[in-house]
């Protein structure tokens, strides 16, 4: 904490000392520099990506102050040129136009403009000028994401501008980063020093990732030999740690497959683990709920915009309560007659399944439908070498809180109490004064209202469509077999090591073998254990 | 006096008209129509793509009917649902020939829903039109080809790859089942008389609606820090696509570090999703909807109004029905009947201008003449066209890469045959089927 907060003040520092140093550099650079950049700026209107790129690498390293909006511009597709005259204009943000070589405004605009046209070339040129001018940035944020981009254009025309940046540049974090991209330039340039190259290397290597793998693989194979070594060495070096990163990765990936197993099973837990319904239409109640979430979003996108990081905290006790109220529906007019029918029961609820696909589908229409990311959901973190996605790892914890929430509601509360009661011994229960016809149909709201906040969560992670519960139906009565019927520990723990299990098959067996194997399994371990993981003992089993 | 007899006679005269117009009306209601088949799923897995196809069809046998239809007579279609299950294809292309007797039939996405009507249609000798680009390796008497073979879209893509992005190592990543099997196994024997070698091609399959991509996309990046260019070649099927993009996104995988050119992507599927993070990465199709052409743009206007939707969206397969059903009424007009086995003869030969500015050609292997375009994804759901072939290419059934069929030629016209083996000089018919 004291150390961010230390660069923030460093960086803050930093800034007013550029800032202050600021317009002397601008004005110097102006003297010249619009004669300077016009040839360059000529360039975006040829209409042809070659010159585009020519353009852009000629601006990168351009002292004009204007160079970095042309860039922009560029980068966004706000960069226009007329093809009668071949005068280039930036269009602003705000909505105005701009002449390019000069930075005036213009007032009267030309009436065709074309849009500088961008392909993925162009684009990398971008982000190779964008990092190079954007080493002098005041924001040390802004100079660690340019270090970034040099890194990975590796081009030699950047260098002299990133001599001067290390040379300045006093932020350790920053310095390093600088580093780390001319040691990837060195390293590329064939005709620099050996012994600057082979130093290149150490820091290469100390970065460990792939990139610097990438990196140090392509060092080519007729370079001296000390060099080769060195690199050789790094590479197995990188190798190594990366070996261990990678069983962490698919340990992480395989929690992440977990929670979405565990989300997906948890409302089957209580209607076919509980109640002991075979509920084929379970897969259709976490379709409803990612549509509830659709619906939400789309009231907040033409109602209440400002609204919109919150979308998924509204659509959460909305979808519990529509699916709730679906699934009460669907066990007072369907399933109470089809009590200790298995067979009926599967075929009723498969025909509902069907049923409400098509509603959707319908309504809705067939094609998916967008649902966004809250902002504070969207991107990820390192942790050492594993970049850990926020929306992975919101699903998680929000899995393991929807687990434990219902693990309170069925043992501290008297709804759970009740629930227990009936569903072990609905006689008994019935003659102690509940009333059971309720609780069944309260029982099944609670699975189905979870299944539909499921259907919140994994909206942000597939496809929002009527085939979206279709997915998830089978894994789900997978699970919950697994885990051992009305067992909710057994949900936890079956969802989590099959995620698990599937990750770490998936490198050696392919996607597909992978899933095949684990079924195999599964229906090997049902075999010696019908009851699953976590059978239930007691008389109420027996009857 | 005079003036009233003047207006009741005009009366009369518009009376008169508006019966023998009535009468007409009648006449052409009683008079037989040309019945159009169309067999596109409009509910289960394959609704999402197959619904805008039924309308199209809907469209043109209703534009074709203001023009006054076919011989004189309207063009009626009818629509059956085999829901996107493939044994019902079957019983519903049947139950559209002797049934309800259509004269020909538009229909089908899936390569297995089309393997799955052939033998109904070779059975009944109806006409069957199948618009979507496919694996290839197959050349048949009572269909007709207008979506891309694989010399058509995706050996241009790989070729644009390496010559324009200078793309070194391949990711051949499809969804587990026929057209991604064999596009891959057509790509891979290409790569590899290309000079790339094995430890550069890492081929990758996963199960339909896949929605867990970490593991993969992991590989894809560790596959691409081998110090050389690396791009993917997805055949990936439809809704497997938005999870497979978030995650490429998720892990900070860009276009421009890794591009990925897909086959099954095109804007349809792209209308429901975010697509900011999508942007740079290509498809490669004989159509989009952003190419400026006098015909596009009519087709698109017609399309928006028949849909009542100023935002509907159009689509390389849409195209294709377009052509084929052009296709149709003119070999209808020429042959001057409906009779399957004139038709037929009469369609290899005929020239249909494509929305795109060329002049498509039914061939005698009854595949078509098609451009290839090469599209970058951009942030409104659209494609920036980047690239194109200078010509429209000509589609093979058989294709030039694999063993086995290289030496095979299709030709209906000349030689009366889809498998032609030119080597032992011999039409193999079905015997290999």
């Amino acid at each position: 904490m004291t150390i961010s907060l230390m660069r923030l003040a460093l960086s803050a520092l930093l800034g007013l000392v550029l800032l202050g140093a600021g317009p002397g550099f601008v004005s110097e650079g102006r003297s010249q520099g619009a004669a300077d950049i016009a040839p360059a700026v000529a360039r975006f209107a040829a209409d042809s990506y070659s010159d585009t790129e020519a353009g852009l690498a000629a601006l990168a390293l351009s002292p004009n102050p204007q160079a970095a909006a042309i860039v922009d511009a560029v980068g966004d597709g706000r960069l226009v040129f007329d093809p009668a005259t071949k005068v280039v204009y930036v269009k602003t943000k705000a909505g105005g136009l701009t002449d390019a070589a000069t930075g005036a405004a213009v007032t009267s605009a030309p009436a065709d403009l074309k849009t500088v046209r961008l392909n993925n070339r162009v684009r990398r040129a971008v982000e190779a000028a964008a990092g190079a001018l954007a080493l002098a940035s005041p924001d040390a944020a802004k100079r660690i994401d340019a270090a970034g981009a040099v890194f990975k254009s590796r081009d030699v025309a950047a260098l002299p501008a990133l001599d001067a940046a290390i040379a300045r540049e006093r932020d350790t974090d920053v310095k390093a980063a600088l580093a780390q991209a001319r040691a990837a330039i060195i390293l590329t340039k064939a005709d620099a020093p050996e012994p600057e190259r082979i130093a290149a290397t150490k820091l290469i290597v100390d970065r460990g990732d792939q990139e610097a793998l990438a990196l140090l693989a392509g060092v080519p194979a007729d370079a001296s030999p000390a060099l080769r070594t060195a690199a050789d060495a790094g590479i197995e070096k990188i190798n190594r740690s990366l070996a261990f990163w990678n069983v962490a990765q698919n340990v992480w990936y395989g929690l992440s497959l977990g929670s979405v197993l565990l989300l997906a099973a948890i409302g089957l837990a209580i209607t076919f683990g509980v109640m002991g319904v075979i509920n084929m239409a379970h897969g259709e109640m976490v379709m409803l709920g990612a549509y509830t979430t659709f619906v939400v979003q789309e009231l907040i996108r033409t109602k209440a915009p400002y609204l919109f990081d919150w979308s998924l905290a509204i659509a959460l006790p909305l979808a519990f309560l529509f699916t709730g109220l679906v699934g009460i529906a669907i066990e007072r007019t369907v399933i109470r007659f089809l009590y200790g029918r298995p067979l009926e029961t599967l075929l009723a609820t498969w025909g509902i399944s069907l049923m409400l696909q098509q509603a959707t589908r319908t309504i809705f229409g067939p094609t998916n439908k967008e649902v966004g990311a809250p902002s504070w959901m969207s991107g990820a973190f390192q942790l050492g070498q594993l970049s850990i996605t926020y929306n992975r790892l919101c699903i998680i914890i929000f899995a393991l809180g929807v687990f434990f929430a219902l693990l309170v509601v069925l043992k501290r509360t008297s709804l759970g109490l009740y629930v227990r009661a009936v569903t072990q011994n609905r006689r008994m229960a019935g003659a102690m004064g509940i009333r059971t016809g309720r609780i069944d149909a309260l029982t099944f709201g609670l699975g189905s209202g979870i299944a539909g906040i499921a259907g919140v969560a994994l909206s942000q992670i597939d496809n929002v469509s009527p085939n979206l519960g279709q997915g998830y139906i089978i894994d789900s009565f997978m699970v919950v077999v697994f885990g051992g019927v009305g067992n909710l520990w057994g949900t936890l723990v079956a969802a989590f090591s099959l995620g698990i299990a599937n990750k770490l098959l998936e490198p050696f067996a392919g996607a597909v073998l992978a899933k095949i194997a684990l079924l195999v399994f599964i229906i090997l371990f049902i075999q010696k254990r019908p009851r699953g993981l976590f059978a239930l003992k007691g008389r109420a089993v027996e009857s | 006096m005079l003036e009233f007899l003047g207006r009741t006679t005009k009366g009369i005269g518009a009376l008169a008209a508006a019966a023998a117009l009535a009468a007409s009306i009648s006449a052409a209601k009683a008079e037989e129509t040309i019945k159009v088949g169309i067999l596109h799923s409009l509910s289960g897995t394959m609704a999402i793509s197959e619904t805008t196809l039924k309308n199209v069809m809907l469209m043109l046998i209703d534009e074709q009917n203001k023009k006054g239809g076919v011989l004189g007579k309207k063009l009626e279609a009818v629509v059956v649902d085999p829901a996107s299950n493939w044994p019902l294809f079957a019983e519903k292309a049947r139950e559209l020939i002797t049934k309800d007797k259509v004269s020909v039939v538009f229909g089908c996405w899936t390569s297995v829903s089309r393997k799955s009507v052939l033998p109904v249609f070779k059975e009944l000798n109806s006409i069957l039109f199948y618009p979507v680009q496919y694996e290839g390796e197959e050349s048949e008497r009572n269909v007709f080809y207008t979506g891309a073979a694989p010399n058509q879209q995706a050996i241009p893509a790989v070729d644009y790859l390496a010559k324009e992005e200078k793309v070194e190592r391949w990711v051949l990543a499809g969804t587990d089942y026929v057209y991604p099997r064999t596009t891959n196994k057509i790509l891979e024997a290409y790569l590899k008389s290309k000079g790339v070698k094995s430890e550069d091609i890492m081929i990758n399959y996963t199960p339909f609606g896949q929605s867990d991509w970490q593991t993969i996309v992991a590989d894809i990046k560790k596959f691409g820090s081998a110090g050389k260019k690396t791009a993917v070649v997805s055949t990936i099927n439809g809704d497997a696509n938005v999870p497979f993009y978030k995650e490429l996104a998720n892990q900070g995988i860009k276009a421009t570090d890794i591009p990925v050119v897909a086959f099954s992507v095109g804007e349809e599927e792209l209308a429901g999703i975010d697509t900011k993070p999508l942007v740079g990465h290509l498809a490669a199709w004989n159509y989009f909807m952003s190419i400026k052409t006098p015909e596009n743009d009519a087709f698109i206007k017609q399309w928006q109004t028949f849909m009542k939707n100023p935002k509907a969206v159009t689509n390389d397969p849409m195209e294709a029905h377009y052509i084929g059903f052009n296709m149709w009424v003119q070999a209808v007009t020429k042959a001057g009947s409906v009779d399957p086995d004139k038709v037929i003869d009469a369609l290899p030969g005929t020239k249909q201008p494509n929305l795109t500015g060329g002049v498509s050609e039914m061939l005698p292997n009854h595949h078509i003449t098609k451009p290839v375009f090469i599209g970058e994804i951009e942030d409104n759901g659209q494609f920036n066209v980047v690239w194109k072939t200078d010509k429209l290419i000509p589609g093979e059934a058989w294709s030039k890469q694999l063993e086995g069929s290289k030496d095979l030629v299709a030709d209906w016209v000349q030689l009366k045959c889809g498998n032609y083996d030119s080597v032992k000089k011999v039409c193999l018919g079905t015997a290999t089927k």
